[in-house]
């Protein structure tokens, strides 16, 4: 019992040991602007501007089967004009930042989990290491940092792209007009709709790339390693999107 | 000078190092020599603080790696060349921009940086190849850069892990020459792994034999020629 007792003291001492050192670490390695800063641009290229195609074309889809599904489920029972809220509503507030996180989870996670996981089996990550340059601060920071800048930037697009598409449908499929549809809109619309869906897309493109990073510099064990990791590094992303999720509507809502 | 003290280290139910103690005297170029898996790699992985040892010590200059702060740890690195295996070129640099990179890190002067990136990648014999990718280039030429990319911080000790595996009998003798080179005209200290025997005698001034991750024998190129001792005379006649 005693030694029970002792294994798991010396188990929470190691990992809050090791919790304490990453922490200190990562404050070190954001102080170190010098050498983050200069790859932020370029990172927020990658895992921002080029992710925008895949959130809008999801994005799309969304709308038109969001518009479907409100008139399937409010036809005879709630006024047509409902459309319109619930469409804006569950883009701004839920589809939008989510789905386009999932989406991302497996675009920017995998690729970080992947360029990364690659770097440390071909020794790229020790090189870096003997260089004298601090691997978090070259490596994870840019990256951590552009996604959580860029994710509220996608998202907010791909609602708009979103809300487009559901008015189209409307207008174009259903017996919905225009004035209608934004009335709708308009008469459940808050402000912090669109704060709330972005401080979580923001916190999405947090987790997706610290998951991505970290699963990547872990990396052992050659090529079959990297795409261990890079299965890991989407299950984790996604698996905290949904964590963050419900967490901010407990929290916010 | 670089100084092993009864290094142990354990990769899972491996014991890799055990009691491996080791002195690697300044000006002199050391090759640690031995059958793969003897641990040879992970001892120069040990001196850049890249492994920490399970028991035991390594000190740099007297200072022991594993006891240094990150700062300390800095200029330890800063002051050390590590040439690797498959030389871990920065694949989305340039050849310049790979070589760049630790002399950004040390905060000099741009124009600093550019005179020594074009003197290491002359020295090499590369000077002209500053812009291509490391995808663009062959074996021998990426082995070169990494030496370029080390020699650039202009290093008191170069660590090469195996330099010339995977080389042709006369790229394997460019590297050599250029390993002897960097000792004779920089004054580098080096440590070499190999197991390439004819490289070993070409480059070195010590050789230490390790076996079942200890020391087995440490002499100079002559008393590792003339030695008797069966282990070493079957590694250098490359019997069965």
């Amino acid at each position: 019992m005693t030694d029970h007792l002792n294994r798991i003291g010396v188990a929470q001492l190691g990992f809050i040991r090791r919790t304490g050192r990453w922490a200190k670490d990562a404050a070190h390695a954001v102080s170190l602007v010098r050498t983050w800063g200069p790859l932020l641009a370029l990172q927020m290229r990658r895992l921002g501007v080029d992710s925008i195609p895949i959130a809008l074309f999801l994005a799309v889809f969304t709308g038109i089967v969001l518009a479907l599904l409100a008139s399937y489920i409010f036809t005879g029972a709630v006024p047509l004009y409902f459309v319109g809220a619930l469409v804006a509503k569950t883009v701004m507030m839920e589809l939008g930042p989510v789905l386009t996180g999932m989406a991302l989870a497996g675009r920017v996670g995998a690729n970080i989990a992947a360029e990364l996981g690659t770097m440390k089996v071909t020794e790229q990550v020790d090189a870096l290491e003997t260089l004298a340059v601090d691997v978090h601060a070259y490596l994870v920071v840019p990256r951590v940092f552009a996604a959580t800048l860029m994710f509220p930037v996608v998202t907010a697009m791909a609602v708009a792209v979103g809300v487009v598409s559901g008015w189209i449908t409307a207008t174009s499929l259903l017996d919905l007009s225009t004035p209608e549809f934004f009335k709708g809109v308009r008469q459940f619309y808050h402000f912090k709709d669109v704060w709330f869906g972005l401080l979580k897309s923001a916190s999405f493109g947090a987790a997706i790339s610290l998951m991505g990073a970290l699963t990547g510099l872990r990396t052992q064990g050659g090529a079959e390693g990297v795409g261990r990791s890079t299965t890991r590094a989407v299950v984790l992303g996604c698996e905290a999107i949904l964590v963050l999720d419900a967490f901010w509507a407990l929290v916010l809502l | 000078m670089i100084r092993f003290n009864s290094v142990r280290k354990t990769f899972g139910a491996k014991q890799v190092l055990d009691g491996f103690t080791l002195d690697i005297p300044d000006g002199q170029t050391t090759v640690l020599l031995g059958y793969s898996g003897t641990g040879k790699s992970v001892a120069l992985k040990h001196i850049v603080g890249l492994l920490e040892p399970d028991e035991g010590s390594v000190e740099v200059d007297g200072r022991i790696v594993h006891e240094m702060s990150r700062g300390e740890l800095t200029a330890m690195r800063a002051s050390i060349g590590y040439v690797f295996q498959f030389s871990a070129l920065f694949d989305s640099l340039s050849v310049a921009d790979n070589i760049s990179l630790g002399l950004r890190e040390q905060r000099l002067p741009e124009d600093q940086i550019v005179r020594r990136v074009a003197a290491s990648l002359e020295r090499v014999g590369l000077a002209d190849q500053g812009t291509r990718f490391p995808a663009e280039l062959s074996g021998g030429m990426r082995k070169r850069v990494g030496i370029a990319r080390a020699i650039a911080l202009e290093p008191r000790y170069i660590l090469y892990d195996e330099p010339t595996t995977g080389l042709d009998p006369v790229t394997s003798a460019v590297i050599d020459e250029l390993m002897v080179r960097n000792k004779r005209e920089l004054g580098v200290t080096g440590v070499v792994v190999t197991h390439d025997m004819r490289s070993a005698f070409a480059v070195a001034d010590r050789i230490a034999m390790l076996y079942q991750g200890r020391v087995h024998l440490v002499g100079t190129v002559d008393e590792i020629r003339r030695t008797e001792d069966p282990l070493v005379r079957q590694f250098i006649e490359g019997r069965p």
